[in-house]
């Protein structure tokens, strides 16, 4: 029976809800869901961070959870939104595997990363230690979601997503990174997104269409 | 035991029997309500059976005694699961003789001997449904039996009424892992008790029915039995849910007198309504899915529960 | 020779026994009363003897007996320990029904003279007998290869078809690859000693490489004659073309005797278990559980339908042997007996479970001629004897409680519940997964029970020759009888079972003696887990609760019940093709499983004057590993066959570079 203090269980009931949004994303096919779904993975990475830094009164964690709203709750979605509504790309066509067996996947990574981390997590000094696991878990999980997609759109999505999971795993390591590093990070995803945002159109105005199979046509023998 | 007990047992069962119609007929009003519809009256399920009971029952020329036998052998075995499912005290004397996984098999049971009779008549339908209603069965019940292995690895026990004690007698903790098993645990409601979006229960439809196509063939006493058995597995499976997932109210072992019993009763009956509604409102809001979309519900279930064993064994082991 | 032991002399002439009732066929061949009525129930009364016998020595200490027959320095070794015991009345018993049953079903001769299946029949169970008992591995490898080459003989009674040939030939052939892997296993394990005892073999203490080779070859041999995936090939062949009593007896009483193989080389000559030899056996044990029971719900006809499922009961059997192991290995002791005998309880029900359904369909066959599924129908009115036991057998499979199926799926459920406190890394987390796939095949064994009695005896019949069909006869009633009480009693009194049962790991060393299981109305295993079963408790409420419905029902609601025309939502022209076939009800295990099936399918289209649908099941085991590896073998073999040039000269050139190696060797 647990036996922790209560903010650790909500810390842990935390993890575990952004375990299953990654799965949840992992079987949406709707691409404005998806981002939707990746408007409350950051959420709750805000959340956790401001109850750890209430926790540990780590002040460049409460400055952290707000570039985390900032950016990655109200701006990234915004622009994910505005795209998809100028580039009409409103679902994604059939993944690579069926639904069922890529789950079947996701949850054989699941375990792979449980028992990968199990040796760091008894070697861990923080409090939040297990959500390491959940952690590698997720950004498995999302590069398998960016594997099996097939437009370009939910690619980025998934990309964004296994970013949330290395600032989750950052976090629950070592109490969050230092500020420069995450700075740079941010700016680095938001110059990502810009860039490729350019790309999307680039894309379009090439194939008329954003299915990355017409990619494969960029080959040598062509 | 005490002559406490016994009588808790044999009360438990008695209200089972007695209040699953009335359970039926609050979930119908709900839809009814919802759906901007009059409201039928509550007693309306028991108006019904009444008025099967006493009918001159038809059965097929060439239907064998399984046929015959069988809406009682499933009627029987649903009281049972009744006797072991903790509605108002979790001091249940026959869950010895039966644990969860028992249970799991009691349901088992009654669903075999549905799809063998639905079979017995030979017509399109029935061999239809029961073929329908073993694979939806298939696949609930795997998830169904994770659920409860979840419930008692946290709890240490396989015996319903002891996970359904511990559980409300420890101090308050969040279990993410019975979060995870409670989403399975309501797919697999749905799914067994052929409500929506699996199954349309006042459905007219018989290529789109699953457990009432199994049902075509009975009437008389034979259908009033099959009609009061499946209003009396919602109730077990709402009771079991209500078990696992809100277990406090119920007097317990600690305390398994007279008063706390008399709390117990309105306590249960809050938590159905409760549940009814919620229920209700999960029929309305989705729509039914094609048969071939149910597998994958079911396996997203399966999944869920799978998930929610591995996070118990991560976050709290 | 020295003295033989009071119980192992019993049952090595009961054994005895059984060969001379063989041999007694043969005095008059053709004679088929005397076979019969005479020679066959005889059988099954030496069979229940030993039944007798094993149960009652399993209370005594091992018996050990060397015979003066054998090799000039190794004399044939019996032993007769708990752990054979337990597979020797599962042989008795089982054997016991089937004869009973096969007394009444040989009318007439099968392709075969009567006395010389009598002959083939008694020496494969003597056989079978025999390896139970061997206690070194000359002896053992000797009843091992008896017990292939009569079954072949058996399997091939109606030799004149060419597709029971051929299912022969592929039976046999992987039973010798089985029993390559056995032989190399013994000489890895009798560790340089060069003695092949088994005490040898149990007192040589390998270096861990060479017992994880001796175990790999002993699983890879026990697991081809148990019909592990991917050895299974030869079971949907070799069990519909054989006699109904003989599949009853290879699918539930050979098959368990190479589990006894493994359980014996594992736990008993082999030590201290690696860490990962359970996981080997239980993936693959998995593997052919769910492989097994898909397959089976695919089937068109009945005893390969049947044939599958025992593959799914064999995976399961490996499933919960891997399970002791990896407990074993881990020093989780009280896990590891109960995983163990969990898988003696499985073992002993299938053996019931099984025989009396194939037996059952032994029956329909003989009455209506008819194997495939889609010609059956509606039997359970022609043939009530027949029926009512196999419906038992059929809920047995399934797992419905308070029947014996469910008593070993509740155990081994139990077992698993301990799997996450193995301090292994990723196997605390895999093994709660292994609760998912048995849980999933032993709900998929339900559907497929349906299935195939609701296709056989429910429902109309779908072809006009079967309002012919006769009942079963009074011998054949009698075991039916004999296995479907069997099914019960097991399912009813699984305290009395299992302090037998215990007996064995307290014999291998796992479980200390004196553990206590509840009391003898009450299961309750588990010492620190609140978790308890009583069946008998189960069937009186369960039982009370219908006979009060119907009491109460019946008098306070007394109406008629008048017969007339099914309902069937008032449609009029109803005949017996519109009722589900056996490929429809297997519909939807197809379409959601279909990787696991080599399908193809040929769609009317919708310009067809003459439409017709066929789809084709094929193993992908089969055309992905035996169809290449046979065809490279035979590749290899036809350029070894470039050395029979056929000349001469040729071969004199051989024999004289021969000559000429050796003797340079000599130098």
């Amino acid at each position: 029976m647990s036996t922790l203090p209560l903010d650790l269980q909500v810390l842990n009931a935390i993890a575990a809800l952004f375990l299953l949004l990654a799965f949840a994303m992992l079987s949406q096919r709707r691409v404005v869901t998806l981002v939707k779904l990746l408007a409350m993975q950051a959420a709750l990475l805000c959340a956790a961070t401001l109850l750890l830094a209430w926790r540990t009164g780590e002040t460049h964690l409460y400055l952290s959870a707000l570039l985390t709203l900032l950016l990655k709750v109200l701006f990234l979605p915004w622009l994910l939104n505005r795209l998809i509504r100028r580039l009409g790309v409103y679902w994604d066509s059939e993944p690579l595997l069926q639904i069922s067996g890529t789950m079947l996947v996701g949850l054989l990574i699941v375990i792979f990363s449980f028992g990968l981390a199990q040796p760091i997590v008894a070697l861990a000094s923080t409090a939040t230690r297990s959500g390491i696991a959940i952690a590698i878990a997720v950004v498995l999980l999302s590069f398998l979601t960016m594997i099996t997609r097939r437009k370009a759109m939910s690619q980025v999505v998934g990309f964004l997503s296994m970013e949330n999971g290395l600032f989750f795993g950052a976090m629950s390591a070592t109490y969050g990174m230092p500020m420069i590093v995450e700075l740079g990070v941010a700016l680095d995803v938001l110059v990502a997104m810009l860039v490729l945002g350019v790309f999307f159109f680039q894309i379009r105005e090439q194939f008329d269409s954003l299915d990355l199979h017409h990619l494969e046509s960029l080959r040598e023998d062509q | 035991m005490s002559g406490l007990t016994w009588l808790i047992q044999v009360i438990e069962v008695l209200v089972a029997l007695l209040a699953a119609p009335l359970f039926a007929g609050w979930i119908a009003q709900c839809r009814a309500v919802l759906q901007n519809r009059t409201p039928p009256s509550i007693w309306v399920p028991y108006r019904n059976i009444r008025k099967l009971l006493i009918k001159e029952a038809v059965l097929a020329e060439h239907a064998s005694p399984l046929f015959r036998i069988a809406p009682y052998i499933v009627f029987g075995t649903m009281i049972c699961a009744a006797a072991i499912v903790p509605s108002m005290g979790t001091n249940l004397p026959f869950s010895n003789a039966a644990d969860a996984i028992a249970l799991v098999g009691l349901l088992a049971t009654a669903r075999v001997f549905m799809a063998l009779a639905a079979m017995d008549v030979g017509t399109a339908f029935g061999t239809l449904g029961a073929r329908r209603e073993m694979m939806v069965g298939f696949l609930a019940e795997p998830a169904l039996l994770i659920v409860i292995f979840v419930a008692s690895l946290i709890s240490q026990s396989t015996a319903l009424p002891t996970i359904a004690d511990r559980l409300a007698t420890e101090s308050f903790a969040l279990y993410p892992s019975l979060a995870f098993t409670a989403v399975a645990f309501a797919l697999v409601l749905l799914a067994e008790n052929a409500r929506l979006p699996v199954d349309n229960p006042a459905t007219h439809l018989e290529l789109t029915m699953i457990h009432e196509a199994m049902l075509l063939e009975y009437s008389a006493r034979h259908l009033a039995l099959m009609e009061w058995s499946a209003a009396l597995k919602l109730f077990n499976y709402a009771c079991i849910g209500m078990a696992l997932f809100v277990p406090w109210g119920a007097a317990t072992t600690e305390m398994p007198t007279a008063p706390a019993l008399m709390v117990a009763i309105p306590i249960l009956a809050l938590k159905l309504l409760v549940s009814g509604a919620v229920l209700a409102v999960a029929e309305t809001a989705f729509a039914k899915l094609r048969v071939f979309r149910v597998p994958e519900l079911l396996a997203t279930a399966f999944l869920l529960a799978v998930l929610g064993l591995l996070v118990h064994l991560l976050l709290e082991g | 020779m020295n003295a033989a032991p009071a119980s192992m002399l019993l049952l090595v002439s009961l054994l005895g026994l059984w060969v001379v009732i063989g041999f007694l066929g043969l005095i008059r061949p053709t004679n088929l009363r005397l076979v019969a009525h005479i020679l066959f129930p005889l059988g099954a009364a030496v069979g229940a003897a030993i039944a007798a016998a094993a149960a009652f020595s399993m209370g005594s200490p091992t018996e050990q007996w060397v015979l003066g027959v054998g090799l000039p320095d190794l004399p044939a070794h019996l032993r007769l320990d708990p752990l054979a015991s337990v597979f020797l009345f599962l042989l008795g018993a089982a054997s016991a029904g089937i004869s009973l049953f096969a007394a009444g079903y040989f009318r007439r001769g099968e392709g075969a003279l009567p006395g010389l299946l009598c002959l083939q029949y008694h020496l494969f169970l003597a056989a079978m007998g025999a390896v139970l008992l061997a206690d070194d591995a000359y002896s053992f490898m000797v009843a091992w290869e008896s017990m292939a080459l009569t079954s072949y003989f058996l399997v091939t009674t109606q030799h004149r078809i060419p597709e029971i040939r051929q299912a022969g030939f592929l039976y046999l052939l992987i039973a010798h690859l089985g029993a390559i892997g056995i032989l190399l296993s013994f000489g890895v394990m009798q560790g340089g000693s060069w003695q092949f005892t088994f005490d040898a073999m149990r007192a040589a203490d390998l270096p861990p490489g060479w017992a994880s080779a001796a175990f790999l070859l002993a699983l890879l041999g026990f697991g081809a004659k148990a019909g592990l995936v991917p050895m299974h090939v030869w079971l949907p062949e070799a069990h519909p073309a054989a006699p109904s009593p003989v599949s009853a007896l290879m699918s539930g009483v050979m098959l368990k005797t190479a589990v006894y193989g493994a359980l014996r080389v594992s736990f008993d000559l082999l030590e201290d278990p690696l860490w990962w030899w359970g996981l080997v056996a239980m993936g693959l044990g998995l593997f052919s559980a769910l492989y097994g029971v898909v397959f089976a719900a695919a089937q068109t006809d009945m005893k390969r339908l049947l044939a599958f499922s025992s593959i799914e009961n064999v995976g399961l059997l490996f499933t919960g042997f891997g399970l002791a192991l990896t407990f074993q290995s881990a020093g989780m002791s009280a896990p590891a007996g109960l995983a163990l005998i969990a898988v003696l309880y499985h073992a002993v029900n299938h053996a019931f479970m099984k025989g009396l359904l194939f037996v059952g369909t032994g029956a329909v066959l003989h009455a209506t001629g008819q194997r495939n599924l889609g010609r059956l129908g509606g039997l359970i009115h022609r043939m009530p004897w027949v029926a009512w036991p196999t419906l038992v057998g059929a809920l047995a499979i399934a797992g419905l409680p308070p029947l014996n199926g469910f008593v070993s799926e509740w155990l081994l459920l139990q077992a698993f519940l301990s799997a996450h406190e193995v301090p292994r890394l990723f196997l605390n987390m895999l093994l709660p997964l292994g609760t998912a796939v048995v849980a999933l095949a032993a709900a998929l064994a339900g559907y497929v029970m349906v299935k195939f009695f609701g296709v056989v005896f429910l429902g109309r019949p779908r072809e006009a020759t079967l309002k012919d069909a006769h009942d079963a006869g009074w011998r054949e009633r009698l075991g039916l009888l004999w296995l479907a009480a069997g099914c019960v009693l097991f399912g009813l009194l699984p305290n009395q079972a299992i302090s037998l049962l215990a007996l064995v790991p307290v014999q291998l060393g796992i479980l200390e003696p004196g553990a206590t299981f509840g009391r003898w109305w009450l299961l309750d295993p588990v010492a620190g887990r609140q978790a308890s079963y009583a069946p008998l408790v189960f069937l009186v409420i369960v039982l009370s609760c219908v006979v009060a419905t119907i009491f109460v029902v019946s008098r306070v609601y007394r109406r008629r019940i008048r017969r007339g025309a099914p309902w069937d939502c008032g449609f009029v022209r109803l005949d017996s093709r519109m009722q589900d076939t056996a490929e429809g009800f297997g519909q939807p295990i197809r379409h959601i499983f279909e990787p696991f099936f080599g399908m193809r399918r040929e769609l009317p289209r919708p310009t067809d004057l003459a439409p017709h649908y066929r789809v084709e099941i094929s193993d992908r085991i089969w055309n992905g590993v035996y169809v290449p590896t046979a065809a490279l073998v035979q590749r290899l073999a036809l350029s070894v066959a470039q050395l029979q040039q056929g000349r001469i000269s040729t071969y004199l050139v051989y024999s004289l570079v021969t000559l000429l190696v050796l003797l340079g060797f000599a130098l």
